[in-house]
C-alpha cells in the first residue's frame, strides 16, 4: 500500500499542475499580505481565495487524476491487491499532495506574516478542505464512468458548496425570518464544509464584532473548545463519508 | 500725575480690599499647621494656603471660603477608600497641585476626589487623581474650569464606578487637557451647556469616553476617544459641535465612534473615526452636517437610520471600512456628496476629479442583514460579494436616492 500512495505521490508531482498550484498560492499569498498593511486583514482577504481555491482545485485536479489513471488503477486491479488498498492509496496520495501544496503555498505565508492561533486554525481549515474535496472528487468520479460527465458533476459539486449552498441558505432565511434561525443556522451551517470553515476562521477575527448577535450566538459555540472540537469532527466526518461510499462503490465497481 | 496715581491706588485698594490684605498660610508637618482643613478654617477670602509634600490623611477636606489651595511638590490627600476627598463649597477657589487617592465607593452620596458644589468660577488644575470613585464632580455650576488634571481608576463593572470628570446641571465649564482611563464614562454631561472640552484624552473607560445628555450648544475640540467599552454617546441635545476628535478603536458587539440619537442642528467637522465597529451610528438626527472627517477601518463607517432628516454629508473620506453606510428602511431624507470613498468604481471622462456615475455607499449586504440579522452568518462568502457586485451594475434593493452624486475621484486632503 505504501508503494502505491509513493507511486501516486511521485506521478503527481512529477505532473508539475501541483508545482503550479503551490506557486500561485504563495504568489497570491504574499501579495495578499505585503498589499494589506494590516496583516489581520490579510488574513481575512486570503480567507476568501482559500474558500474559493482550494476546493475548486482539490476537486476538479481530483477527479481528473482519477479517470487519467484509469489503465493504471485496472492495471493494479489485475495485481495481488485489495481493491480498498488500491483505492484508498490513490486518496492518501491525493490528498497528501494537495495538502501539502497547500501548505507550502499558503501555510508558510501565513506562519511567516501572521503566527497566530487564528493563522494556525486557517491552515488547518485549508489542509482540511483540501482532503475534503479529494474525496468528494472521488466519488463524483466513481460513480461517472464517463469522464465529461465526472468533471461537469465535480463542478457542479463545488459550485453547490461554494455558491448555491449559501443561495439557499439566505432563501430559507427569508422564508423563515419569522422564526429565531441562530440555533438552526449552526446546524445547517455544518452541512457545508467551506461554511463550516469560514465561519470558523471569522469567529477568531475581529471582524465577528460585526456579526451583531447572530455572531454572539455563534461565538458561544464555535467560540468555545468544545465548539472548536465538534467542528473538527464535523469536518472528519465531512472527509470520511464521501471518501467511505466512494469505497463502497469502487469495492463492487465492473472496471 | 502724582495724584492720579495715588488714586489709582486708592482705587485699587477700594476694588481689591481682600488680595490687598491676602495672607499665606503654609501647611506641613514643619510648619504649625499640620492641617490643611485647620488652615482653612482660619484663612479668610482671598487667602493662599501652601501645602507641603507629604502625605495627608483628613478625611474630607471642605474648602467654603475664596481661597487659592495650592500642593507644592504633589502632597498626597488620601481619602483611606472612606470619604469624599474634597469639597468645593465657596466661589472662585483655586485649587492645584495634589495627588488624591483612595475615596470612598458608594452609590448613594456618589464621593468624588473633588467635588464642587454650587460654586461659580473655581478652577481645578493639574492635579493627579488615583483609585477614586467620581474624579471631578461639578454640581451647579458656572464657569469653573478643570484643567491638566490626570484621572485613573480601576473600574472592574460598570455598576461599581463612577465616572471621571461629571458635570451635572452646570454652564459655560472649560474641560482642558485632561487625561482620564478606568472610570464609567470619561467625561460625562447632563444639563450642562455653553461649555467647551478641550484637548482631553479619555482612554479605556468601561463605558463611554465621553456621555452627554440634554447639553446644548457645547463645544467638542481636538479630544481623543479611544478603546472604551462603548465609545462615544450623545443624546438629547442641540448645537453640538465637535471638531478634530479622533475616535478610535472602539470594537466591540455595541461600541461605536460616535452614538449620536436625538441631535439636532450641529456640527461634526474634521474628526477621524478609526477602527470602530461603527464609526457613527444616528438616530433622530436632525439637521447634523457631517463635513471632512476621515473614516479609516470602520465595520460601519456610517449608520443613518430613516429617522434621521436633513443630514449632510460631505467632503468626508471613506478608506477601507467594511461597509460604508447602512440604513433601515427606504426613506432617505439626507444628502450625500462630494465624498472620497475608496470602493468607488466609477470614471471621470471630463477630467474635473468628480466621478460622472452616482456612488452608492449601501451595499446589498447591507439592506439584507437589516432585514435579516441572521444573515450575517453569511459575511464574507462568495456568495454575497457575488450579490453586491451585481446590485453595484443594476441596482434594485438599495434605496433609490442614497447616492453621492458627485463623488471626488481622488481622497480629499483634510
Amino acid at each position: 500500500m505504501n508503494k502505491v500512495i509513493k507511486y501516486v505521490i511521485i506521478d503527481i508531482l512529477r505532473s508539475k499542475i501541483v508545482l503550479a498550484y503551490t506557486l500561485l498560492l504563495l504568489i497570491i499569498s504574499f501579495s495578499v499580505f505585503s498589499l494589506e498593511g494590516n496583516s489581520t486583514k490579510g488574513l481575512l482577504s486570503l480567507l476568501n481565495l482559500i474558500l474559493f481555491i482550494v476546493p475548486l482545485v482539490s476537486i476538479i485536479f481530483s477527479t481528473i487524476y482519477i479517470y487519467n489513471s484509469a489503465e493504471f488503477i485496472e492495471l493494479l486491479v489485475s495485481q495481488p491487491l485489495k481493491r480498498k488498498n488500491i483505492w484508498s492509496s490513490l486518496f492518501s496520495g491525493l490528498s497528501v499532495s494537495l495538502s501539502l501544496a497547500f501548505l507550502v503555498g499558503t501555510g508558510l505565508p501565513i506562519m511567516f506574516y501572521e503566527p497566530s492561533a487564528t493563522g494556525y486554525v486557517m491552515v488547518l481549515v485549508g489542509c482540511f478542505l483540501s482532503v475534503i474535496f479529494v474525496g468528494i472528487a472521488m466519488l463524483a468520479s466513481v460513480i461517472n464512468r464517463d469522464k465529461a460527465k465526472g468533471i461537469g458533476a465535480a463542478i457542479l459539486i463545488w459550485l453547490y458548496f461554494a455558491l448555491i449552498f449559501d443561495g439557499l441558505v439566505l432563501f430559507l432565511l427569508f422564508q423563515l425570518s419569522d422564526y429565531p434561525l441562530e440555533k438552526p443556522m449552526m446546524i445547517i451551517s455544518g452541512l457545508n464544509p467551506i461554511d463550516l470553515s469560514r465561519i470558523t476562521v471569522l469567529l477568531r477575527l475581529d471582524e465577528s464584532a460585526l456579526m451583531g448577535y447572530t455572531g454572539a450566538v455563534f461565538k458561544d459555540f464555535f467560540g468555545t473548545n468544545i465548539g472548536f472540537i465538534t467542528t473538527l469532527i464535523s469536518l472528519i466526518i465531512w472527509i470520511l463519508i464521501p471518501f467511505a461510499i466512494s469505497l463502497r462503490r469502487f469495492k463492487h465497481k465492473d472496471l | 500725575m502724582r495724584s492720579a496715581i495715588f488714586f489709582c491706588a486708592f482705587l485699587h485698594l477700594l476694588i481689591f480690599p481682600q488680595i490687598s490684605g491676602a495672607k499665606t498660610w503654609k501647611v506641613g508637618s514643619q510648619f504649625p499647621n499640620k492641617s490643611i482643613q485647620s488652615a482653612i478654617d482660619m484663612s479668610k477670602d482671598g487667602d493662599t494656603i501652601l501645602v507641603a509634600s507629604g502625605t495627608y490623611h483628613e478625611k474630607n477636606i471642605t474648602i467654603n471660603k475664596s481661597v487659592v489651595v495650592l500642593g507644592k511638590g504633589m502632597p498626597v490627600l488620601d481619602g483611606d477608600g472612606k470619604y469624599e476627598i474634597v469639597s468645593i463649597k465657596a466661589w472662585h477657589v483655586v485649587f492645584s497641585g495634589f495627588k488624591l487617592q483612595h475615596t470612598g465607593y458608594a452609590s448613594l452620596t456618589d464621593p468624588a476626589a473633588i467635588k464642587i458644589y454650587n460654586s461659580n468660577y473655581v478652577t481645578v488644575s493639574d492635579n493627579v487623581l488615583d483609585d477614586t470613585f467620581f474624579g471631578i464632580y461639578a454640581q451647579y455650576s458656572k464657569k469653573s474650569i478643570i484643567k491638566n488634571n490626570k484621572l485613573t481608576s480601576f473600574g472592574k463593572e460598570e455598576q461599581q464606578i463612577g465616572n471621571g470628570i461629571h458635570c451635572w446641571k452646570s454652564d459655560s465649564m472649560q474641560i482642558i487637557g485632561n487625561t482620564i482611563t478606568g472610570h464609567r464614562d470619561g467625561i460625562y454631561f447632563e444639563f450642562v451647556t455653553n461649555s467647551v472640552i478641550w484637548r482631553n484624552h479619555s482612554v479605556s473607560n468601561l463605558r463611554y469616553g465621553l456621555h452627554f445628555m440634554f447639553s446644548h450648544d457645547d463645544a467638542y475640540v481636538a479630544n481623543v476617544f479611544s478603546g472604551n467599552g462603548a465609545g462615544v454617546a450623545v443624546m438629547f441635545s442641540h448645537g453640538v459641535k465637535m471638531f478634530y476628535n479622533t475616535f478610535s478603536e472602539n470594537w466591540g458587539d455595541a461600541a461605536y465612534g460616535i452614538l449620536l440619537k436625538e441631535i439636532s442642528d450641529s456640527y461634526i467637522e474634521g474628526n477621524r473615526f478609526i477602527k470602530n465597529t461603527m464609526g457613527i451610528f444616528m438616530e433622530g438626527a436632525n439637521r447634523v452636517t457631517l463635513k471632512r472627517n476621515t473614516f479609516h477601518n470602520n465595520g460601519w463607517a456610517l449608520k443613518i437610520f430613516a429617522s434621521c432628516m436633513d443630514v449632510t454629508v460631505s467632503s468626508n473620506n471613506f478608506f477601507g471600512n467594511t461597509f460604508d453606510v447602512g440604513t433601515n428602511g427606504t426613506l432617505v431624507l439626507n444628502t450625500f456628496n462630494g465624498n472620497y470613498w475608496d470602493k468607488y468604481e466609477g470614471y471621470d471622462l471630463n477630467r474635473d476629479k468628480i466621478g460622472d456615475v452616482p456612488y452608492r455607499p449601501i451595499s446589498m449586504y447591507s439592506v439584507i442583514i437589516e432585514k435579516n440579522p441572521p444573515a450575517m452568518i453569511l459575511f464574507r462568502s462568495i456568495m454575497v460579494s457575488l450579490l453586491d457586485k451585481t446590485e453595484k451594475l443594476i441596482p434594485s434593493l438599495t434605496p433609490e436616492n442614497l447616492k453621492d452624486e458627485t463623488p471626488s475621484m481622488k481622497p480629499l486632503e483634510l
